[in-house]
């Protein structure tokens, strides 16, 4: 029997949507019990209700210092969940700074950790993780070998979250004492942007992204304007951060995110396969770009030649008008 | 001070990729490149070389002996020196089996600062940077995008979602960057030149304590099952705008519809 240790990320007690996502393949594809674990103040309030999601117990750390350090009190309060849970297979959500975190607790515990998963398939006592590979050209199957723990990492969107209506969890208390070690990176400040509120670039189903055919920084006020029509989240090329144009954590491509979005839109985007290699797993790509040779083209499943900067507002017009 | 900036020799991203026999990516049938990550990491390196006296940087890779083409790269950037990792039984090592080596080469150095990219254009886990600090028992610097120091104090700035984290901690520590952090410059024809005469370290796993039967293909903690191409995606309908706007957003938004996705 196949417990599993779900980590829920959650935002000052409520659990993100890949947290949900990630319960509902725990139950659906192990066989054992769903356990979960949660962090950080306002863990305890939401923990009792993660059994609508069939978790048995959930384990917690309400505590302002799992954030006032970077990484190493979690990876205490990790090492500790596991342990009290029993669980030998743990998901988590391929979150970058919670990566850390995993990464940090599988040297510890000798545990073997398979990132990025799509699907999860369990083969005897195995959690056989599906995921894409070298920029999508290539579909692999990885797991943990060997009597460690499995560590798996899942990303957004790749199941999709179902209640099932079970007896509220059984909360449990972690017993974390943070030692000189865990102090050694000090949080001292955390600064938001003023954000428009819009899903982030991993977590998105709706991707609308720009780049240099934009013209200039304010050509990305389309893009906004037809990522809020259709509530996606906003992307870009390298060519355009590196312009200056758009913060650096939207970039997609070989050195930024990686997203596999069910829709994808690029607009003045050429599609160089650095790009490419960010974005070309997405179920539907949708190109508009006035140079009809245009790379991206290629793997477009929708096409549009044409300027931008009229296409553009007129389909976010059109949008809304439909929405009402 | 002394900065030590692992390197990794990955295949180009535009070459074709395939797998071996035993499931490992072919790494000698490709043009290898440095991961383009690791310019950001050299770059910020040389930029606290800039102004930091008496500083000296140090590149250091896991690789065949191939790699020495990707070190003299790294050292074009006017690094100072390198030190390659190569052994037969390294082949296949997944990201805590290279953390444990970097480790054990890292080990036999003084350092300040190890600097690193946060991934690698191959395999993409982003996890060395973290299992590394780990095994070195020193705090990790993540995703950072902006990096001061002050004394033995540094102060940087994590890149979120939404913003950054701002986190300090003291030297010796392990700082993986982002591409905001810095803008890197291009190798001087001085500086490939120079790359040539810099001193270069080779150490097999003997020469650096580690247990043969700890890394490689089959003694890594995790496995590949198998391996499959994905089938290519074909280009589908094509709509030419008739200049004026409306031809082409009728059509996309009729896709859309079509699509139920409006």
């Amino acid at each position: 029997m196949a417990d599993v240790l779900v980590l829920v990320d959650h935002d000052r007690g409520i659990p993100k949507k890949i947290a949900n996502q990630m319960l509902t393949a725990a139950r659906e594809r192990g066989d054992g019990e769903v356990h979960a674990a949660l962090f950080g103040e306002g863990a305890a309030s939401s923990a009792e209700r993660l059994g609508a999601y069939g978790v048995t117990r959930a384990f917690v750390w309400d505590s302002p210092d799992a954030h006032r350090y970077a990484t190493e009190p979690l990876v205490i309060a990790l090492e500790a969940a596991l342990d009290a849970s029993g669980a030998e297979i743990l998901l988590y959500p391929s979150d970058q700074f919670l990566s850390d975190v995993v990464a940090r607790t599988a040297i510890r515990m000798e545990a073997g950790v398979v990132t990025d998963a799509v699907d999860l398939t369990l083969e005897g006592d195995r959690m056989v993780a599906t995921k894409a590979i070298f920029g999508g050209e290539m579909t692999s199957r990885c797991q943990v070998r060997g009597d460690r723990h499995q560590f798996l990492g899942v990303k957004a969107n790749s199941f999709t979250a179902e209640e099932v209506g079970g007896n509220p969890a059984e909360v449990v208390p972690l017993e974390v004492t943070l030692d000189e070690r865990a102090k050694r990176a000090r949080v001292v400040d955390t600064v938001e942007a003023a954000s428009a509120g819009r899903p982030e670039v991993t977590e998105a189903t709706i991707i609308v992204a720009g780049g240099r055919g934009l013209g200039e920084a304010d050509g990305f006020r389309l893009v906004e304007e037809l990522a809020d029509a259709l509530g996606a989240a906003v992307g870009a090329s390298r060519a355009a951060t590196d312009a200056g144009w758009y913060p650096h954590q939207h970039q997609i491509g070989q050195t930024g995110k990686t997203v596999s979005p069910a829709l994808y839109i690029g607009v003045g985007i050429s599609g160089a396969i650095q790009h490419r290699a960010g974005m070309q797993t997405s179920q539907t790509i949708v190109a508009v770009n006035k140079d009809a040779e245009a790379p991206l083209f290629s793997i477009a499943d929708f096409a549009v030649v044409g300027d931008l900067h009229k296409v553009l507002p007129l389909v976010s017009e059109e949008i809304r008008k439909r929405k009402e | 001070m002394r900065i030590i900036c692992p390197v990794k020799r990955v295949p180009d991203t535009a070459a074709r990729k395939s797998t071996d026999p035993d499931l490992t990516l072919d790494r000698e049938g490709v043009e290898t490149v440095l991961n383009a990550n690791d310019e950001w990491s050299i770059e910020e390196a040389m930029r606290i070389k800039e102004r930091t006296p008496d500083t000296e940087v140090i590149v250091l890779c896991v690789g065949p002996q191939q790699a020495q083409q990707t070190i003299r790269k790294a050292l074009s950037y006017g690094l100072d020196g390198a030190i390659q990792v190569t052994d037969d039984a390294i082949a296949g090592s997944d990201a805590a089996g290279i953390a444990q080596i970097l480790a054990a080469a890292l080990r036999e150095e003084t350092f300040d600062l190890v600097i690193m990219g946060n991934q690698s254009s191959d395999a993409r886990t982003m996890l060395v940077p973290a299992m590394l600090a780990e095994y070195l028992d020193l705090p990790a610097l993540t995703y950072v995008s902006k990096l001061e120091i002050d004394g033995a104090t540094l102060r940087a700035e994590r890149e979120t979602a939404t913003g950054h984290q701002v986190v300090e901690a003291q030297a010796p520590a392990v700082v993986s960057v982002v591409e905001a952090i810095n803008e890197p410059r291009y190798p001087s024809f001085k500086g490939i030149m120079a790359a040539k005469k810099k001193p270069l370290e080779v150490h097999d796993l003997a020469a650096l304590g580690v247990d043969p039967g700890e890394v490689g293909l089959e003694h890594a903690w995790t496995q590949v099952l198998e391996v499959t191409p994905r089938p290519p995606k074909q280009a589908g309908a094509k709509v030419e705008d008739d200049g004026s706007g409306t031809v082409g957003a009728k059509a996309l938004v009729d896709f859309l519809a079509a699509q139920k996705i409006i």
